[in-house]
């Protein structure tokens, strides 16, 4: 052994790497990364692009199952105490070196982001347009995964900003993929806003490392609560704005519905499951697991859940453009989430997991509607088509399922989310919210029933599209129309398993609410 | 040297905020280029400890060194920043090219909707004083 790493090791700062689960972790990082490099080599074959982005993305589907199905299994001795298995990069100790950190939470999220992933990458395959055209697009999407996968498994404040760059910069480019001149409008707003929320991150990093000197989140989760009260709410405020332009809160959501709907579809089918997702993760990671019972923004969260689900259902039902319906209604379930977090009880935090999980999945599936049914009929407006229930009676089931799975229809797994956080709800005196949040739904119910009558009953409003759809030999395409049935399969998968997934949920929010099985497993339980 | 450090940042994050008020891209990129200025000083000062020395073992005393993490970090987000700042000017002179003009526009799909209520209105102020004008006309 070299004798400067046998020093290291003896002044206890480096422990060289050990068991299988060690080279598990930054695989979904890593292999994206790669993969991403590679495509670029490749940048004039168009079918091995295919097969690297396809080949990467599987694997690390199975990677991520393997991870949750072994983090979750208590008797595994290599996950170590209490579910949570830690990845030190380069084996340089916790405080010193980068800490990778896999808890339920976060391979529950991974596993969900993968499948999203995969399927959308199907369907960006089949629409023959942005993947065809442009060789940046699979290097760049591998990006985007690797940027997702990074901010889910990071144990380290510093590296979740790299890892929500990684997945900015990925998502710049693939929204103005192209360079239509709406796509440049909105792109502008979105880059810019995405920048400040990152100056503002830095500026969070930089008082928080400042107070504390570390950035590690497990040594910030033992360090913080002895700040003073002022200081500590100062900074979960911070990190709550820095976050909350990020997951589309009230009242930072405005670029939100704005910018999705230029990109290609199944681009805004993937931003609209897993961005403002990974903003909520970060929301509830740092809440959480950082800031003590004093910090914890209880009270005004629940404010900003509120406003955040009614404006955002509002917006969605001013709206003529399918697509732009769908993005106003991303930032009201957004509400939801913050909603059941904003508690801070076991049945509020399981619920707002439970309500993530249910979200990516079926919001990802509206999106994939939405870009088939302008696939077939040449228009996403509310105000041309009409009649489609006729001429693609698949695209009317295919829609119906998410649409009544998102309005909390039982038995739908909408229903059982919004069960869990209304029940949580009730049993922590919130009555105010919860009137809130049912409220919101039935203006949901109008939302998708507005949909439903605009695009698949009545007659189509403009002629060139009844046109379109009388045309019997058009098909639908094949690809596209494959994944979308996948994730719509995968929201009754949702519904049919919803009771095991939610006792998985809830055990992922006793992980999350006691804060000290993550830090013994990240430092060490003897430190 | 801190409180230097402290009015330089404080200087930076106000001009920074002044251009991004601004309607033209260029003026907005260069106002982000000045707030990340000053985040980064702000993160170099959070590093300072004792006399700034380098932080080589054996060179100084230990409690002079400065503390190399945060630069580290600044250093990562300077990169960071210089990529995506590259980025927007591309797009700003994309922007150009499509309009002659970098311009930050108003969202289109917005003022769609704010026209289709104005339609809305003139429609039913019309029938309005149509049906005043029956009610008339049955008067008389």
């Amino acid at each position: 052994m070299n004798p400067l790493v046998s020093q290291l090791v003896a002044a206890d700062v480096l422990a060289p790497g050990s068991g299988a689960f060690d080279t598990l972790i930054p695989l979904p990082v890593i292999l994206p990364l790669f993969g991403a490099a590679l495509s670029v080599v490749f940048a004039r074959i168009r079918p091995i692009q295919r097969i690297i982005s396809f080949t990467t993305l599987i694997i690390i589907v199975i990677t991520n199952i393997t991870m949750l199905i072994r983090v979750d299994d208590v008797g595994d001795p290599i996950a170590g105490p209490g579910g949570v298995a830690v990845s030190q990069a380069g084996g340089w100790k916790a405080p010193l070196g980068i800490s990778l950190v896999v808890d339920r939470l976060s391979a529950i999220m991974l596993v969900v982001s993968s499948l999203m992933l995969l399927s959308v990458l199907v369907y960006a395959v089949g629409e023959h347009s942005e993947e065809r055209r442009f060789a940046a697009f699979h290097p760049v999407y591998l990006v985007l995964a690797a940027g997702v996968s990074a901010s889910f498994v990071t144990g380290d404040l510093f590296n979740l900003f790299v890892a929500f760059e990684m997945m900015l910069v990925a998502s710049y480019v693939l929204l103005t993929l192209g360079g239509r001149a709406g796509q440049v409008r909105s792109g502008m707003s979105y880059v810019v806003i995405s920048l400040i929320a990152s100056t503002f991150f830095i500026t969070a990093l930089a008082l928080v490392y400042s107070a504390t000197g570390t950035v590690n989140m497990a040594e910030l989760s033992e360090r913080i609560p002895e700040l003073s009260q002022g200081v500590q709410v100062g900074f979960s405020l911070l990190l709550l704005v820095v976050f909350g332009i990020k997951a589309g809160l009230f009242p930072l959501f405005f670029w939100l519905p704005d910018s999705y709907p230029t990109a290609p579809n199944a681009i805004t089918a993937v931003f609209a499951g897993l961005l403002t997702k990974v903003g909520v993760y970060a929301i509830i990671r740092t809440q959480l697991l950082l800031f003590p019972e004093g910090a914890q923004q209880g009270t005004l969260l629940l404010v900003v859940a509120g406003l955040t689900m009614v404006t955002g259902v509002l917006g969605a039902l001013s709206q003529d453009d399918l697509q732009r319906i769908l993005s106003f209604h991303i930032v009201s379930h957004i509400g939801y989430m913050i909603f059941g977090l904003a508690l801070f009880t076991l049945a509020g935090v399981a619920g707002a997991v439970f309500y993530v999980v249910h979200h990516i999945v079926v919001k990802t599936a509206l999106f994939l509607v939405a870009g088939l049914i302008e696939a077939r009929a040449g228009s996403d407006r509310l105000s041309r088509l009409g009649g489609m229930v006729r001429a693609s009676p698949m695209l009317a089931i295919l829609f119906a399922l998410p649409a009544m799975s998102i309005a909390g229809l039982p038995p739908f797994s909408g229903f059982v989310a919004k069960f869990a956080l209304v029940d949580a709800g009730i049993a922590a005196d919130r009555w105010a919210i919860v009137a809130v949040s049912l409220g919101v739904s039935l203006l949901t119910m109008y939302v998708m029933g507005r949909i439903w009558s605009g695009v698949f009953w009545g007659e189509p409003q403009a002629d060139s599209i009844a046109e379109t759809l009388a045309d019997r030999t058009v098909r639908l395409p094949v690809l596209m129309t494959a994944s979308t049935v996948a994730v719509v399969a995968m929201t009754i998968g949702l519904m049919v398993f919803a009771g095991p997934l939610y006792d998985l949920a809830e055990r992922a929010a006793i992980d999350l609410l006691e804060p000290s099985r993550y830090m013994d497993a990240v430092l060490g339980a003897d430190r | 040297m801190s409180v230097l450090l402290a009015f330089a940042a404080a200087m930076l994050f106000a001009t920074g905020t002044f251009l991004l008020l601004q309607r033209r891209l260029s003026r907005i990129i260069i106002g982000i280029g000045l707030i990340g200025h000053g985040s980064n000083i702000l993160l170099l000062t959070s590093g300072r400890t004792g006399r700034g020395l380098p932080p080589i073992i054996g060179s100084a005393d230990p409690t002079d060194f400065a503390d190399p993490l945060p630069q580290a970090l600044a250093l990562t987000s300077i990169v960071i920043t210089f990529g995506v700042t590259a980025f927007l000017f591309a797009l700003g002179y994309r922007s150009w090219k499509l309009t002659n003009d970098d311009i930050v526009e108003d969202d289109v799909e917005d003022r769609y909707i704010a026209r289709r209520r104005k339609v809305d209105r003139q429609v039913a102020e019309s029938e309005a004083a149509e049906r005043e004008r029956a009610a008339e006309e049955d008067r008389s």
